[in-house]
């Protein structure tokens, strides 16, 4: 796979997937018009911030229905950070439950942790998530959230990680979808490989 | 296995160079910032904090172009602070390519911009920083200062430390400025007092010297260790500092 569009719906730091999804040899589109979207073969949404936040401005945008669209028209995608928590049911936040896009059974939750965020570089049991990890065993990955997906998912292959002996997902595969907790695109070269067999696996 | 000790490296960048001093005096050019921002990335630097210390918006500005450039070329996260007041500043430091913002001064003049700026990006993006140093007045006895430690800010380090966290910063930088440039450790007896009252992530910065000195913030609970002066003029690299966390028992990438 190579044409890859990634979702602008005024979420976050763009540039750095962008750059990072070409540099591991896609040619990278940005943008938030979902007719050219959905002439490309694979859609990377990004999301930093607030889950509800997220879910309004993919909502509003319309990013929502393209991505259960794509979802159920068996297209790659790869969600990150909150990109992959959005995937989930439910995020619950200050007692607020926001609605997930529902492609992963469960909720995103605050992490059990008294050092918070989990900011920084982490290892990450691939699990039955081998695509995404091949060649990876071991490496670190850039982490910066406090909430998180618990797991283990019902009908989703997933990879986690653990802080202050808390578990959740890192990252998940259903289908043809992917997504990480963590932030490939700042992870360096272990980030870079982690994008390229997600572009390789497609 | 836990989340890995970051070893920072710190650019202080004035009108697009990368400059250093002792206790902000006695500029010196140290280089471009983004030949060494790759360097330092090749070398295993975790993340990268630039501090703009230029005064004009112009000088902003040639920064914000910087930044682009680097997180063109460099996967690691990326903090950049220096001037930020109000949302709009920020907006504009991570459209550039900003992962994370440092806030200052500007969060001293007016607290409730940390609520504002945590409300629309998530406290995760928002690290305070904190120019301290010894102050006998304050109850805890570590002022903040501002004017790069000129001045002092009339506030308790401690106190500021604990109110920003509870208005919504994800990471604290705190910066000694009795130890900043001199090389003779990073000041453990405040980082102590600042680790006993927050939760969030702690970068301890100033007075790095040798390997043993980050080992020292390591054990006083810093998360994240972050110099200039020892890794521009090469007395350290990186991968030494890490082989000596490592050592001490520290997990580290």
């Amino acid at each position: 796979m190579r044409r890859v569009g990634l979702l602008d719906y005024g979420s976050g730091n763009l540039h750095s997937a962008a750059r990072a999804l070409s540099v591991a040899g896609a040619d990278v589109t940005v943008s938030s018009d979902l007719a050219e979207l959905r002439t490309l073969d694979g859609l990377v949404v990004p999301g930093v911030g607030a889950f509800a936040a997220c879910m309004d401005s993919l909502s509003r945008s319309g990013g929502a229905d393209l991505i259960r669209e794509w979802a159920a028209a068996e297209r790659p995608l790869l969600g990150i950070c909150v990109g992959h928590q959005v995937l989930f049911d439910q995020g619950h936040e200050h007692g607020l439950v926001t609605p997930g896009i529902g492609l992963y059974e469960g909720a995103v939750v605050a992490l059990e942790a008294r050092r918070l965020p989990h900011m920084g570089w982490n290892t990450v049991d691939p699990g039955d998530t081998e695509i995404l990890f091949e060649g990876l065993h071991g490496e670190r990955f850039y982490f910066v959230h406090s909430y998180a997906a618990p797991g283990p998912v019902t009908a989703v292959r997933a990879a986690t990680a653990e802080h202050e002996g808390s578990r959740f997902v890192a990252a998940a595969q259903r289908g043809t979808v992917s997504s990480t907790q963590f932030h490939p695109e700042k992870s360096g070269a272990a980030g870079a490989r982690l994008i390229a067999n997600w572009l390789r696996g497609h | 296995m836990a989340v890995a000790l970051r070893v920072i490296p710190c650019l202080d960048v004035h009108d697009g160079r990368v400059v250093k001093g002792v206790n902000f005096t006695n500029l010196r050019d140290a280089g471009d910032p983004v030949e060494l921002a790759a360097k330092y990335s090749a070398d295993g630097a975790d993340e990268l904090t630039f501090l703009d210390i230029s005064a004009s918006s112009d000088g902003r500005a040639t920064t914000r172009e910087m930044v682009a450039r680097c997180a063109e070329t460099v996967f690691i996260p990326l903090t950049v602070g220096g001037g930020v007041r109000e949302v709009s500043d920020v907006d504009l430091l991570l459209r550039a390519g900003a992962d994370k913002v440092g806030i200052n001064t500007g969060a001293l003049a007016r607290p409730g911009v940390i609520d504002e700026i945590a409300r629309v990006f998530g406290n995760q993006v928002l690290v305070l920083s904190v120019d301290a140093r010894r102050e006998p007045g304050m109850p805890s006895g570590f002022g903040v200062t501002t004017h790069g430690g000129r001045r002092s800010a009339g506030v308790d380090a401690i106190e500021w430390a604990r109110e920003a966290c509870d208005r919504g910063v994800g990471e604290i930088l705190l910066n000694s400025m009795d130890a900043d440039g001199t090389t003779d450790g990073f000041d453990i007896e405040m980082l102590t007092a600042v680790r006993q009252v927050v939760d969030v992530p702690l970068i301890a910065s100033g007075g790095a010297g040798t390997v043993e000195h980050f080992v020292e913030a390591a054990r006083a609970g810093a998360d994240a260790v972050l110099a200039a002066s020892v890794f521009h003029y090469q007395s350290l690299t990186v991968a030494e500092v890490k082989d000596g966390l490592r050592t001490a028992g520290f997990e580290v990438r």
